[in-house]
């Protein structure tokens, strides 16, 4: 990943800079944000360990701990949870290698077509694909049902269910971040095996795979975080295969017991950071990728004929795949009853916009009021880590990326345990889940903003004051120009994630505020497909329209030959860093 | 002796334009080129110019458009690299990141299916070769540039190639090592009597290591030849330009011939210079005045007077910009130690060593600057 290939060039810029006593503005930006994470991401944390601690007397203790490990059934939870995340980690980086290989190492016909549908997933609501698979699958299922005839039981309730939607929805980070690395391995490496007397396998299997270690390595770990988190399919698919996210969630839903799905949430966070860590601090270190001189900056050689028809054809199947799920939705949800009655109607739609009409202005408002607060406190706190250097800038740095790796059931239930009474009460308002909006999607934007600045020489900025800028001149504008397009992404990645965010969120809507992907979940509970299927339409239109204003935004196609246009839109610009937990 | 290591026929490549502007580049067009063993020819020309995609077509990576690539009288446009007995050293040096200096330099062998002492004695001896003996365990990402360069033409060497191809191999280096790796480079290649294709953009390097240079610019080979060939007796005034340190151009006119030499107005002088087939009396032809070719005298000592404009002290010459009658030209004076260095501004004479100075007639200007 390009932010952590930076991180290892940081010794180069390391100058002596102003400290930021001499700058009270900076010193006191610092403090505020340090103080403002300390809240929201810390307290919320500790607040989930401190309940999981109270035991029944009201003593601190273990004892919760050992009640629900004592027996075997709390215990499958976490046992399938890590199961099913390494199934899913393994498959989901396998298909993404492919993938990434076929689109980065064949000269193939229409990569941007394949490249475009493998993002498919990652700008859609995390429960699309259950939907989807229930709708083919499930026991009216279309496939199960017209086509099997209900000779074959499809057991998609369960371990097997999950495995299928969880790797369609996470092999786009497989495939982000091994693209990013294929992309990286100078192609006169392999010119260079080949020209020695290496046969294409042999080439793979000697040189481009021991390279793309590393990369294999993270999205594995980000893979399995991801599952580890995933709230939303697990729900609606899990059947008897529980797992943590969803047994955390009924045990403070369910049964009020709140010390019980604190510790819950406590040994669901274990492995996610266990596997954060280590991808950050040990993983991402071992790149090959910067180790040769300089980049030839050649284009990939011609592949062999067999080469390049396997993978044109594990492209089309996978995006047919793709398609295929996504066009049940859309199709779905013009039927009147899915799986009894497919015959044309609006009537979902209407519903949608009558009854939903709420859900959808309310969710509007509350993405549209946290989205630039997230872009804007993103790029700051970037700035500050990367150029400011003071006291704690490394604890601050990690504290802000923490809540990419913690669950979202986890910061949901943070969140009710510690603004739910005096001295903070916020359960219930707009400003729960803005707060909630803003520092779970800035990781994120964070990073593609800290990568975006080490790739910018500090000498520019020096050029700036030493011409007669002073620091917060240089800021607005050299420093925000060159970083924008990271801005962008960031604003489009935080708006994506309002829309379609499920597993934190359901613990703080209320009556008052409530959100489109709660209805979704509510639509599916009440086994009404075709009305959930309009929901996702209308969600992914909102995504797409989101993408294409903020475009619009930025290239101004309507300034004719004004400022100069960057050749990759927003929305790829920072991609790679679109990776975090649902 | 009509069979060739290398032989290029009428090779052309075409690329898709990417970028839309225009339907297809011609990268090469229409090059033909004979090598013999052992013989060291470099490809030189600017940027653009062809000279990598043409060897990258010898070396499998390309497939030419039209035209053949012979490899010891066998026909191999269609065979892909791996199947080629050609061996390349790359601009990047192209490293294996993750093995050692010994499995890089081992690795063509073991592709080769080669038996393990073999291997390693044939790995080893390349090593020595280029002298990095007992760096054998390191990691490619801990060696200096010259190191990695070393590297880079022990893998090459050590799978035996019919031919090496070298890819501007010395431009990731500093001046000094540069200097030093093609001396070396030129003895190995020598030692060992491999037929060599070299890229370069540096007419210097070009020079000092060649058996033959191809000029090549805008896909095509503008003049092929020995250094000297190519250096002294330039076929165009793109050859003339592109060669040396800096060259100008003086229109003249043949005033007629005198046995071996011909005479030629220049301004208002009539000089005599060495005989050009195909010049007659009358014809336009203009002078390729290199900067060594041109002399500084006292005032009223030389053929033409000049003034200095500027002067740069190198240590071991002195480099003038003169006015010669409205043209600025270069010259570039040796050992200023045992002469008078003129100042800026100074009235002096001119000579034009006219036995160095080259012909070219007139028609040939025009279409290249």
């Amino acid at each position: 990943m390009t932010g952590f290939e930076a991180g290892l060039k940081r010794p180069l810029y390391n100058r002596q800079r102003l400290t930021v006593l001499q700058e009270p503005l900076v010193l006191l930006v610092i403090l505020l944000i340090a103080a403002s994470l300390f809240l929201f991401v810390i307290y919320p944390l500790y607040s989930v360990l401190k309940t999981s601690l109270i035991q029944r007397d009201g003593s601190i203790g273990l004892g919760v701990y050992s009640g629900l490990l004592a027996k075997s059934y709390n215990r499958r939870p976490l046992i399938n949870s890590i199961r099913l995340g390494a199934i899913v980690a393994v498959l989901g980086t396998i298909i993404g290698f492919i993938f990434a290989y076929c689109t980065t190492r064949v000269n193939l016909p229409f990569t941007g077509f394949f490249r475009a549908v493998a993002m498919f997933p990652m700008i859609s609501p995390p429960f699309i694909m259950s939907l989807a698979t229930i709708m083919l699958f499930g026991n009216n299922g279309l496939i199960t049902k017209k086509i099997l005839r209900g000779m074959v039981n499809l057991k998609i309730y369960g371990l097997g269910g999950l495995v299928l939607v969880e790797t369609l929805a996470y092999f786009p980070t497989a495939y982000l971040v091994l693209s990013g690395v294929l992309q990286a391995i100078d192609p006169s490496i392999e010119d260079a095996a080949c020209d020695l007397g290496a046969s294409w396998w042999q080439v793979f299997r000697t040189v481009t795979l021991p390279l793309a270690i590393p990369g294999i390595a993270s999205s594995l770990l980000l893979i399995f975080i991801e599952s580890l988190a995933d709230f939303g399919n697990p729900i609606i698919l899990s059947g008897d295969y529980q797992v943590l996210a969803v047994q955390a969630y009924l045990r403070i839903t369910g049964l009020y017991d709140l010390p019980g799905g604190a510790a819950l949430a406590v040994i669901l966070l274990v492995p996610s950071l266990v596997a954060f860590f280590v991808q950050k601090y040990w993983v991402s270190r071992k790149s090959y990728v910067t180790v040769t001189g300089k980049p030839s900056g050649q284009q990939i050689s011609k592949s062999e004929p067999w080469v390049k028809t396997a993978a044109l054809i594990v492209c089309l199947v996978l995006t047919g795949i793709i398609l295929l799920f996504y066009g049940t939705v859309l199709v779905g949800s013009f039927m009147t009853l899915w799986g009894v009655s497919y015959d044309f109607t609006l009537a979902n739609y209407r519903h949608v916009f009558v009854v939903g009409g709420e859900h959808i202005k309310d969710t509007l408002f509350l993405s549209t009021v946290s989205t630039p607060i997230t872009g804007i406190l993103a790029m700051i706190i970037a700035f500050i880590v990367v150029r400011k250097e003071f006291f704690g800038r490394q604890a601050l740095e990690l504290t802000s990326m923490l809540t990419f790796a913690v669950p979202g059931t986890v910061v949901g239930i943070g969140y009710i345990l510690a603004f739910n009474q005096p001295p903070i009460m916020l359960t219930g308002t707009a400003a729960i889940i803005i707060i909630l909006f803003v520092f779970r999607n800035m990781p994120t934007g964070i990073q593609s903003g800290i990568a975006a600045l080490q790739q910018i020489d500090p000498s520019i900025e020096e050029a700036s004051c030493d011409l007669g800028a002073d620091s917060s001149t240089t800021f607005r504008n050299i420093t925000l120009p060159l970083i924008s397009p990271a801005f962008f992404s960031g604003l489009v990645f935080s708006f994506v994630r309002c829309v379609t965010a499920i597993s934190a969120i359901i613990f703080v809507v209320s009556g008052k505020w409530k959100l489109i992907t709660v209805a979704v979940l509510g639509s599916v509970e009440n086994s009404d497909l075709a009305q959930a299927a309009a929901f996702c339409v209308v969600i992914i239109a909102m995504v797409l329209s989101a993408i294409g204003i903020i475009n619009l935004l930025v290239y101004q196609p309507w300034k004719r030959g004004g400022q100069k246009r960057l050749k990759e839109p927003t929305i790829s610009g920072g991609a790679e860093s679109w990776i975090g937990t649902a | 002796m009509d069979r060739y290591s290398v032989e290029l026929i009428d090779v052309v490549k075409v690329f898709r334009d990417r970028s839309g502007a225009k339907d297809h580049i011609v990268a090469v067009d229409g090059v033909s080129l004979k090598l013999i063993q052992g013989e060291l020819l470099t490809l030189l020309g600017p940027s653009g110019c062809g000279k990598t995609t043409t060897l990258r077509m010898v070396g499998g990576f390309e497939m030419p458009t039209s035209g053949k690539v012979v490899l010891d009288g066998k026909v191999i446009n269609d065979f892909p690299p791996h199947k080629r007995d050609t061996a390349m050293v790359f601009q990047s040096y192209a490293l294996f990141p993750h093995l050692t200096v010994f499995e890089n330099v081992a690795y063509g062998l073991r592709m080769r299916k080669m038996e393990k002492d073999a291997i390693v004695a044939k790995a080893r001896h390349a090593l020595s070769l280029v002298g990095l003996e007992g760096l054998e365990e390191r990691q490619p990402g801990s060696l200096s540039g010259g190191q990695q360069q070393r590297v880079a033409l022990a893998r090459a060497l050590v799978v035996e190639p019919k031919v090496l191809l070298l890819d501007e191999p010395l431009s990731n280096l500093d001046a000094r090592l540069r200097a030093q790796m093609r001396i070396e480079i030129r003895k190995i290649q020598q030692a060992l009597n491999i037929t060599s294709m070299y890229v370069t953009h540096d007419q210097e390097e070009a020079m000092s290591l060649s058996d033959r240079i191809a000029v090549m610019n805008h896909g095509r080979i503008e003049q092929i030849g020995t250094p000297q060939e190519v250096y002294a007796k330039p076929v165009n005034r793109f050859v003339a330009d592109f060669m040396g340190r800096k060259t100008t151009f003086l229109d003249g006119k043949v005033m007629g011939f005198d046995e071996n030499l011909m005479h030629v107005s220049v301004m208002d002088a009539v000089l005599p210079f060495e005989r050009v087939s195909g010049i007659n009396t009358g014809d336009d032809v203009e002078l390729v005045v290199r900067s060594e070719t041109v002399d500084i005298v006292p005032p009223g000592c030389g053929t033409f007077p000049g003034r200095i404009i500027h002067a740069a002290y190198f240590g071991s010459q002195v480099l003038y910009e003169v006015d010669l009658l409205g043209t600025t030209i270069t010259a570039e004076i040796p050992d200023p130690q045992e002469r008078e260095v003129f100042t800026q501004g100074s009235e002096v004479g001119i000579n034009l060593k006219t036995r160095s100075i080259h012909v070219l007639p007139r028609a040939n200007n025009g279409q290249i600057t």
